[in-house]
């Protein structure tokens, strides 16, 4: 199998994100690796750095990986779990700007066909362009 | 610089159990314009802070705050987690730039603050922690040689919590409210607040 961008999802919600990350094994199965988390540290709504490290180094390949987030909190603890990556791994992740299921879906497919991380990307934030 | 292990082990110890003790206000705080997870985040945070106590007595003061700020990006599950670990990562890191306290508090709470700009996107008058970051930064520029400073800073954050009350938000959960977020205190301007009178009451303190 070729490598393909991993996919990360990211919810305040686990079931949120269980759900998102169900959606998108429907569209590309076993060719995209996808992980995901959702909550803070006791199991509450919120968003948990260290999951999310864990989610990152679960969906890793060497093209990259790219993170899906809902709101606010996530993203920011997304961009900090990026910051805390090991250094060479820290410039291959990316936090799309788009909304999580839609962009999720649109960025595993575009990342089964063997598209770039920017690819993966730019597909994902073509949602979010007014 | 030298810090007694005791003296920054109680002034931890107060900053935190301070925080801890207003969870249910920056909760209450917290639902009427976000939320509502404020007080339980920042709760758990310091909880976590305290846990490490020891820890951070034993260490040099910039390695102290860079393990307060790692310690609030990991446990404390909101975007406060990640703003208030990046203050305390930046103050540490800018101590371990050669320069100290007290005599470069100035650059050091500068650093802190713009870091965590940077990490919010934010600036002043958006109704978030920086809108008593920034004009503490500005007491400190000019007055911190006065005898009286700690009390200004004091005086300063309280103030600044209060004019955050007709401001509207456009940053965090709040600003969905747009207008609506009108007429509340920020959270996080108050818990800014919280933090910044605890430690100015332990400097006092001090024997």
């Amino acid at each position: 199998m070729n490598d393909t961008v991993g996919i990360v999802i990211v919810s305040h919600s686990k079931d949120i994100a269980k759900g998102t990350a169900d959606m998108v094994r429907q569209m590309v199965g076993s060719e995209v690796k996808v992980a995901f988390c959702g909550g803070d540290p006791d199991g509450g709504l919120g968003t948990n750095v260290s999951l999310i490290i864990d989610a990152i180094n679960n969906a890793w390949s060497p093209k990259g990986v790219a993170i899906l987030v809902d709101l606010g909190g996530a993203e920011t603890n997304s961009e900090m779990a990026v910051e805390m990556l090991e250094s060479d791994r820290r410039n291959m992740v990316v936090v799309c700007n788009a909304p999580i299921v839609e962009g999720a879906v649109m960025a595993a497919t575009e990342a089964a066909g063997g598209s770039s991380l920017d690819e993966v990307r730019a597909v994902a934030e073509e949602l979010s362009a007014s | 610089m030298s810090v007694e292990p005791a003296t920054l082990k109680s002034l931890v110890k107060a900053a935190a159990e301070q925080v801890i003790a207003s969870a249910p206000e920056l909760t209450a705080l917290d639902q009427a314009i976000g939320d509502g997870d404020h007080g339980t985040n920042m709760k758990r945070g310091f909880e976590a802070v305290l846990g490490k106590l020891d820890t951070i007595g034993a260490q040099p003061l910039d390695e102290a705050l860079k393990t307060i700020g790692k310690t609030l990006v990991m446990t404390v599950g909101g975007a406060s987690g990640p703003l208030y670990g990046t203050f305390f990562l930046a103050a540490g890191d800018a101590l371990s730039q050669k320069r100290s306290l007290p005599e470069d508090i100035v650059e050091v709470f500068a650093s802190a603050v713009g870091a965590v700009s940077n990490r919010g996107r934010s600036q002043a008058g958006e109704k978030t922690m920086l809108d008593v970051l920034y004009p503490v930064l500005e007491t400190l520029k000019a007055e911190v040689d006065r005898p009286d400073v700690i009390e200004r800073v004091r005086v300063t954050a309280r103030e600044a919590v209060e004019r955050t009350v007709p401001m509207q938000a456009s940053k965090g959960r709040a600003a969905f409210l747009g207008a609506r977020s009108v007429g509340h205190a920020d959270p996080g301007a108050r818990s800014s607040c919280v933090l910044l009178h605890a430690v100015c009451n332990a400097l006092e303190a001090r024997p």
